[in-house]
Formats: structure tokens, sequence, C-alpha cells
């Protein structure tokens, strides 16, 4: 089962030059190992959450604002989509993630990837 | 008519966690578990009235929830291979179509599938409410109506609960197994503590139907012993099942038939339950000779001392405060540090103990804790400085909500005043 692991991480904290190179390094390890172990489905940074803009369409009426949708102190960062046999795997893997991508400390949600009828897996 | 519905509710108590454990694990989802299990109780009714109760209920039973089982999953191959190549998107029951509908009952054994559900039940990835619901409904013999009647919730609260509960195991694929040795310490506990906390919620004097909170004590020590069974090597399940039995053994005497809260101190201890004290002084000395002493041993140990005093005059206090010592490296939380210096106080003096209280409290952070406020109280009332005892019992009193705790906050008040 594939299970999404949605980064979320302090903007308004920064860290030093050495704990950014630490940060990318433990997430080139990991990418490392989840693709050698054939787990690997997808990972990805995102750009801050200043660059957000969010469309939503009321009655046909597209409304576009300026940010990311919901105004927290912790920001989605990146993702990491993993193949697990189940959650304590994936709890696993999520205890791996840095979460200080954008700087300051965070958290890692773990969702699973609702499987739809039709994929082939 | 009576004698069979007797017979049922009592294979229901003491057989369904045993059952639906395996139950569980053949047919993959809690769910479909629950209903063989249910159909399969509704069927026994039907047939033991008219061919007599079997030799063997439980087995009975597992044998029809089984058939139950592989009916639904018949069924449901049918349904499927009907649908077709219909998609369905959006629907809420959805099921992963890697799925395995079928069913198997081979191999692993009845112990191996109860360990699996006490450890799924109290998963960290459920929240703590959760866990509890969980557990009760399924590993222990309650219904939904006394789980929810105990907590004070309405039953569709409950049910609520339980159904979001099962639906993450399933969606999110909460494992059903024994976790591996590194995660077992840190996972049993969470175990441990979810059974603590059922045995506290019937223990710990509040509002409810007294009936069934002597319940869920019941149900607790039952669950405890089920973890012991199945754990006989953690010396903390010992420990746990323990403490449970000798606090459990003050029962009776704890409270007043108006409901009014006896101190240990003023207890009559005739009315304690003297078997369950032999059999929790047994438990906690055999595992204390283990030499991994946990904070449910050393409590465990300091409710025996307790319980060695005929009365309350003979009470071994100082070596319930080194208890508390030990216990407060390991613990540490305001309510044991406290006890820690109200044990000083009675094995070393007073003046000791209250100078180690307003120690604690010089900080300001437990000025809104009422068990802080009492506890001096207590010790002032005892060196005589009533004044000062009744202006801390009445700064206790404004902190707590509890009925039993207020009535004797205010009997305190009352005597020193």
């Amino acid at each position: 089962m594939r299970y999404m692991m949605l980064i979320y991480s302090r903007e308004d904290e920064a860290a030093t030059p050495a704990e950014l190179k630490a940060v990318g390094a433990q997430h080139r390890a990991l990418l490392e190992e989840t693709s050698r172990l054939g787990v690997l489905r997808g990972a990805d940074p995102l750009e801050a959450s200043a660059t957000a803009t969010t469309v939503r369409t009321d009655n046909g009426k597209v409304m576009i604002t300026d940010g990311p949708f919901a105004e927290t102190k912790e920001q989605l960062a990146g993702y990491y989509i993993l193949e697990c046999r189940d959650l304590d795997e994936a709890l696993a893997w999520a205890a791996k993630i840095p979460t200080a991508c954008q700087g300051g400390t965070g958290c890692v949600e773990v969702r699973p990837l609702r499987q739809m009828p039709q994929s082939s897996e | 008519m009576n004698e069979l519905a007797a017979i049922v509710e009592s294979v229901f108590r003491n057989e369904s966690g045993r059952i639906i454990a395996g139950l569980i694990r053949a047919a993959g989802s809690f769910d479909r578990a629950e209903e063989a299990l249910q159909d399969a109780f509704a069927a026994a009714m039907a047939s033991w009235q008219t061919h007599g109760v079997p030799g063997n209920p439980a087995a009975w039973i597992t044998a029809a929830a089984q058939r139950k089982l592989i009916d639904y999953a018949r069924r449901e191959q049918t349904r499927r291979s009907k649908a077709g190549e219909l998609l369905h998107f959006g629907e809420s029951s959805y099921e992963a179509p890697d799925e395995d509908m079928s069913v198997t009952f081979e191999s692993g054994s009845c112990e191996d599938d109860r360990l699996r559900l006490i450890f799924t039940c109290c998963h960290p990835a459920l929240n703590q409410e959760a866990q509890v619901a969980l557990t009760l409904r399924t590993l222990g013999g309650l219904t939904t109506s006394e789980i929810a009647r105990a907590f004070l919730l309405s039953e569709a609260t409950l049910a609520q609960r339980l159904a979001r509960a099962k639906r993450k195991i399933q969606q999110a694929r909460i494992p059903y197994e024994v976790p591996p040795p590194p995660r077992l310490p840190e996972r049993l506990a969470a175990v441990q503590s979810v059974l603590y906390l059922i045995f506290n919620e019937g223990y710990v004097a509040t509002a409810g139907d007294s009936l069934v909170r002597c319940e869920l004590c019941a149900e607790a020590i039952r669950l405890a012993r089920v973890l012991l069974e199945l754990m006989p090597d953690n010396p903390e399940n010992s420990g746990l099942l323990a403490l449970m039995l000798l606090h459990d053994s003050r029962r009776d005497a704890r409270s007043t038939r108006d409901g009014q809260l006896v101190t240990l101190e003023e207890q009559d201890r005739s009315r304690w339950h003297w078997d369950q004290i032999a059999e929790g002084k047994q438990l906690v000395e055999r595992a204390l000779a283990l030499r991994s002493a946990g904070p449910y041993q050393i409590q465990a140990a300091i409710a025996a001392v307790h319980a060695e005093a005929r009365k309350a005059d003979d009470t071994d206090w100082k070596q319930i405060a080194a208890l508390y010592g030990v216990l407060s490296a390991k613990q540490n939380t305001p309510i044991v540090f406290l006890n820690h210096a109200v044990a000083i106080a009675m094995s070393e003096g007073l003046e000791r103990g209250l100078a180690l209280v307003d120690d604690l409290g010089s900080s300001g952070e437990l000025d809104h804790y009422h068990l802080f406020h009492a506890a001096r109280a207590d010790l002032l009332r005892r060196m005589g400085r009533t004044t000062e005892a009744a202006d801390a019992y009445r700064r206790a009193l404004a902190l707590t909500s509890n009925a039993v705790e207020s009535g004797y906050l205010r009997r305190r008040i009352a005597e020193v005043s």
C-alpha cells in the first residue's frame, strides 16, 4: 500500500547553512535507501508557501487568492510517496524524514493513498 | 428461558474477546468479525432453545461465526462478479481491490490472536479515547451501551468513536500483529496504560452509575490477567494486576452508603477483600524478585505495605516513604512528589513533611492543583494549625468539581473550624 508523507515545516524559523546542509544530506540518504529497496514512488520539495496561489471555484466563478490554503505556522514543504506493508512500516520511514526543509522545526503527516479500482498495482 | 439468556450472556462476557481475536485475523476486518459474532450469538439463541445448550458453548459460537464469515466472503464474491467492471468512485465503505476476501482459519494459536488484538486496539496511531473504547468493546465483554454509560457518553457518540477507530485500522492499515522486539517495550507500556486508565475510570470516585463503574474495574482486572497470562515474563504486567487487585480490595470500605469518601486511615479494614490482597501481594513479591522494578510494581508495593497494617497506626510509613523515593526517580509527577512528602511527614515528622510540600509549591506551579492544597491542609490539621488548615482546605475546595472530593473537603473544613 502507498502512503504519502507530507512534510510540514516552520518557515518563520531560520536554519544555519550547516543545518540546511545536514537536512539535504539526510534527504539524499533517504532517497537513496528507499529507491534501493524499491519502495520509493515519488518525492519532491516544494517552494516556500509565499509562492502558493489558491484557486477556488464557486458556482462556476473562479476565485484566485494569493497564498496557501491555510495560514498556519507549519506549511507544507515537501512530500514522499512510499510503498509500505502497513502503517508501522510507514511510520518508521516517516520518523527518518527530516522536517527542517524550510529552515524550522516541523512534523510529518502520514496518509494512506486511496487505492482506486482501476489502478494496476 | 432466563437460564438460556444467562448462559448466552456469560459466554458473551467471558469468551467473546477470545473468539473475536481469531475472527478478526481470519476476516482481516473488525466489522465483518463483529457482524459474524453477532450473527452467531443470534443463531445460538435460536438453536439452543430447541436443541439444548451444547457441551462447549464457546466452541459452538466460534464454529458458527466462522461459517458466517465464509458465507459473507461467498456473497461478496458473487456481488463482485455481478458488478463486473463497474467502478465505485466515492463509495464510503471502499474496500481496497487487493484485499483478499478469502477467509483463512488455519495456523496461529488463539493466544497469539488475542495478543495481536490487544496491541492493535492500543496502537499509538489511535487516540487514547479510541484505544480505551476499542479495547473494552472488542477484548472485554462489555456492550456498547454499558461502555457509553460508564464514560457518561451517549451511545451514538461512543458508536461513532468506535466506527472511526475501526475505519482507521482498516484504511491506514494498522497491522494486526505483536510488535517486533525493539518496539515492544514502548508498545507494551501503551497497552498497560490503557488498562490502568480503564481501571481508574472505574475506581476514581466521580459521578456516574456505580454499578457500571464497578464493572469497569472488574473488566480492567480481567484484561490485566489476560495480558499477564499472554506475557508472563514481563514484571510490570504482574505489577499492574497486583496494583489493581490491591486497590480494588478496598472498594467496599472506601465510601459510605451515601457515597461519602472514607480515607484510607479511617477505613474499616475488616471490610477489605483479603483474598485479593493476598493475590496482589504474592504477585508483586514475585515480580520484584526479578529485580526490574517499574512504576506499577512500586505502586503495588506501596499498596501492599498499606495492606499489611491491620490498623492505620501500624502503617510502615518509613518503607512507604522509601518506595515513593524510588518511584519519584522514575515518575516525576506532582502527585508522586506530594505522596512522598506526606509519607516523610508521617515517618519523620510533620514539620519536615510540610517543609517539603511548601518547597514543592514555592514555584507556584501547583497553585491550581487541588491535591496540593488538600495535602497541605491535611498536614496542617494534624499539626493542630486549624486556621491555616481551613484556609488550605477551602482553596482545594474551590479547585475541584468532583462531588465526592468536595464532600470530603467540606467535612474537614467543618472539623477544623
